[in-house]
């Protein structure tokens, strides 16, 4: 290889390199941080994008990779609240938050045990929330919006079934309090504005209970 | 004689429309654009059983499957649905909301005389009428299954009902006339604003597990041109009481008008009852300021009907 052919080549991988320099590597932000303060995602919402029940720590694994950076857009803009995530949200650049996005977005649903099913009145409450609603009061059905099975549709309603109760409590008190208010038309606002304690603990034990991808036999 | 000519369209209309109009309702006093008409407060309203005392026996039966036709009509009548809505798309709560056209509402008016269909229908022909056109389908035969489940549950959900009067919450609102008239380029800018998020910039709605979470409004897989739906009267009375889900009542009348407009300003399924042409279907089914079939809106001649899915 003569010498003029080498130096082209030790220039191309300099370019490719500092190209890749600048545009930011989801998996890298999510294993190590972005190397300017943000920590790594995975230290709570665990490697596989799982989260941590325990601590209320959603499921980021394949979630609409829109979604998952409007979020980050809004915990940075303070429309929705959260002490850990906002200088989380706000010390990722643009293109950082589109990558961690996509790449949180592109993991398949981790297989996790879901947590134990409600039973008795609280199961026939959550059911009937999660399925029916209570109309008569304007509670449209969760699964109206969510899809059946809360498995989420498109890009502005997330999935419920296998996230964390104390997320999805934690998530229905914000909105009843007004602290999270990045709702699109003020949809879940006025849903967990008609809803009681009782009412939330119920579905947020329900939903955390059912499996986050559909099981063939419950398809359609 | 415009004016004369639009009250005798309006008795005409009054008299044809799918839902009986209240008795006696005041009309509003024309109202400015940010008009907001309240249509979900009434009091004393028809409350109906609750569906845990849906009685246990062969009879409960064919009620529950009434109520699972509703809220899962391509997968319980499958044989006569032809696109991707279920009844609840329109009767909302399973066809248990006041203002959202309830069963209970309709139930006690039958039989009745329909303009649409120029004699007296019963309760389950009203039914058949509901799958030939809303659901783009085929009419099941009288005594079919479906129908009798179907009436079994509306006849359920209105005990106690007085026969032949029409309960407050019955059918969908009436709003007065817009102030300004209808317009497609307002009603595309509501349409962006507070409905493409659940049913698509495209109005093609949104599926998922093969399942339809938010239906079409228009195109190949929505209602066809001879359902009720088509008429802009009914369309902005559902529309207003009823949309964004959960948020009813939260556009103006004006809004409400111009959407409707909108979304009634799309090709979909030809209308059943095609003559032969656009204008003769028009002439025999369609005259009136309410439906667009037949009318340029846009540049687009309305009504060609959209190809078989």
């Amino acid at each position: 290889m003569n010498v003029f052919a080498t130096a082209l080549f030790v220039c191309g991988a300099l370019i490719a390199k500092s190209v890749s320099a600048n545009t930011p590597d989801g998996a890298v932000i999510a294993q190590q941080g972005n190397g300017h303060g943000v920590a790594p995602c995975m230290a709570c919402h665990a490697a596989d994008g799982s989260g941590q029940s325990a601590a209320g720590f959603p499921r980021l694994a394949g979630l609409s990779p829109t979604y998952l950076r409007k979020q980050l857009d809004d915990f940075a803009n303070g429309s929705r609240t959260n002490a850990t995530m906002q200088p989380v949200a706000s010390g990722l650049s643009d293109a950082e938050r589109d990558a961690v996005a996509a790449y949180y977005g592109g993991l398949p649903v981790p297989r996790v045990a879901p947590a134990s099913v409600p039973s008795g009145e609280v199961a026939q409450l959550a059911q009937t929330l999660a399925t029916r609603g209570r109309w008569p009061k304007g509670v449209p059905a969760c699964e109206q919006c969510h899809g059946p099975g809360g498995m989420g549709v498109g890009d502005h309603f997330p999935p419920l079934a296998g996230q964390p109760a104390l997320y999805l409590g934690n998530q229905l008190h914000a909105w009843q309090q007004v602290a999270r208010r990045n709702d699109p038309l003020q949809l879940m606002q006025s849903v967990a504005g008609k809803l009681n304690d009782a009412d939330i603990a119920a579905i947020s034990a329900w939903y955390a209970a059912q499996p986050a991808t559909l099981a063939k036999e419950q398809q359609p | 004689m415009k004016p004369l000519r639009w009250l005798a369209m309006t008795v005409l209309l009054a008299l044809a429309a799918c839902h009986r109009s209240e008795p006696q309702a005041a009309s509003p006093a024309p109202h400015a654009s940010a008009a907001v008409t309240p249509v979900t407060k009434d009091a004393g309203r028809f409350e109906p059983p609750a569906e845990s005392s849906m009685p246990a026996d062969d009879f409960g039966k064919q009620i529950l499957l009434g109520r699972q036709i509703f809220n899962d009509t391509s997968h319980y009548a499958q044989a006569y649905v032809g696109n991707a809505l279920t009844c609840e798309n329109c009767h909302l709560d399973a066809g248990r909301l006041a203002n959202s056209a309830p069963m209970w509402g309709a139930y006690p008016m039958y039989p009745a005389y329909r303009a649409k269909t120029h004699r007296v229908n019963t309760f389950a022909e009203r039914l058949q009428g509901c799958f030939q056109y809303s659901m783009n389908g085929k009419a099941p035969p009288l005594g079919d299954d479906v129908l009798v489940a179907l009436e079994a549950y509306a006849y359920w959900m209105s005990q106690h009902e007085s026969i032949g009067v029409a309960p407050p919450g019955h059918g969908y609102p009436k709003l007065p006339k817009p102030a300004q008239a209808p317009d497609y380029a307002r009603g595309a800018a509501v349409f962006k604003r507070d409905c493409a998020l659940c049913h698509g910039d495209n109005g093609q709605g949104q599926q998922t597990a093969g399942r339809t979470v938010f239906p079409p409004l228009w195109g190949p897989q929505s209602f066809n041109w001879g359902a009720g739906m088509e008429r802009l009267d009914n369309a902005v009375g559902f529309i207003k009481a009823n949309m964004p889900l959960g948020r009813g009542d939260m556009l103006t009348d004006q809004d409400a008008w111009d959407v409707a407009y909108f979304m009634n300003a799309h090709e979909r399924p030809q209308d059943p009852r095609f003559r032969g042409s656009v204008a003769e279907t028009r002439k025999a089914y369609h005259d009136t300021p309410y439906s667009l079939y037949g009318v340029t809106v846009n540049g687009k001649a309305l009504g060609e009907g959209t190809a078989h899915p």
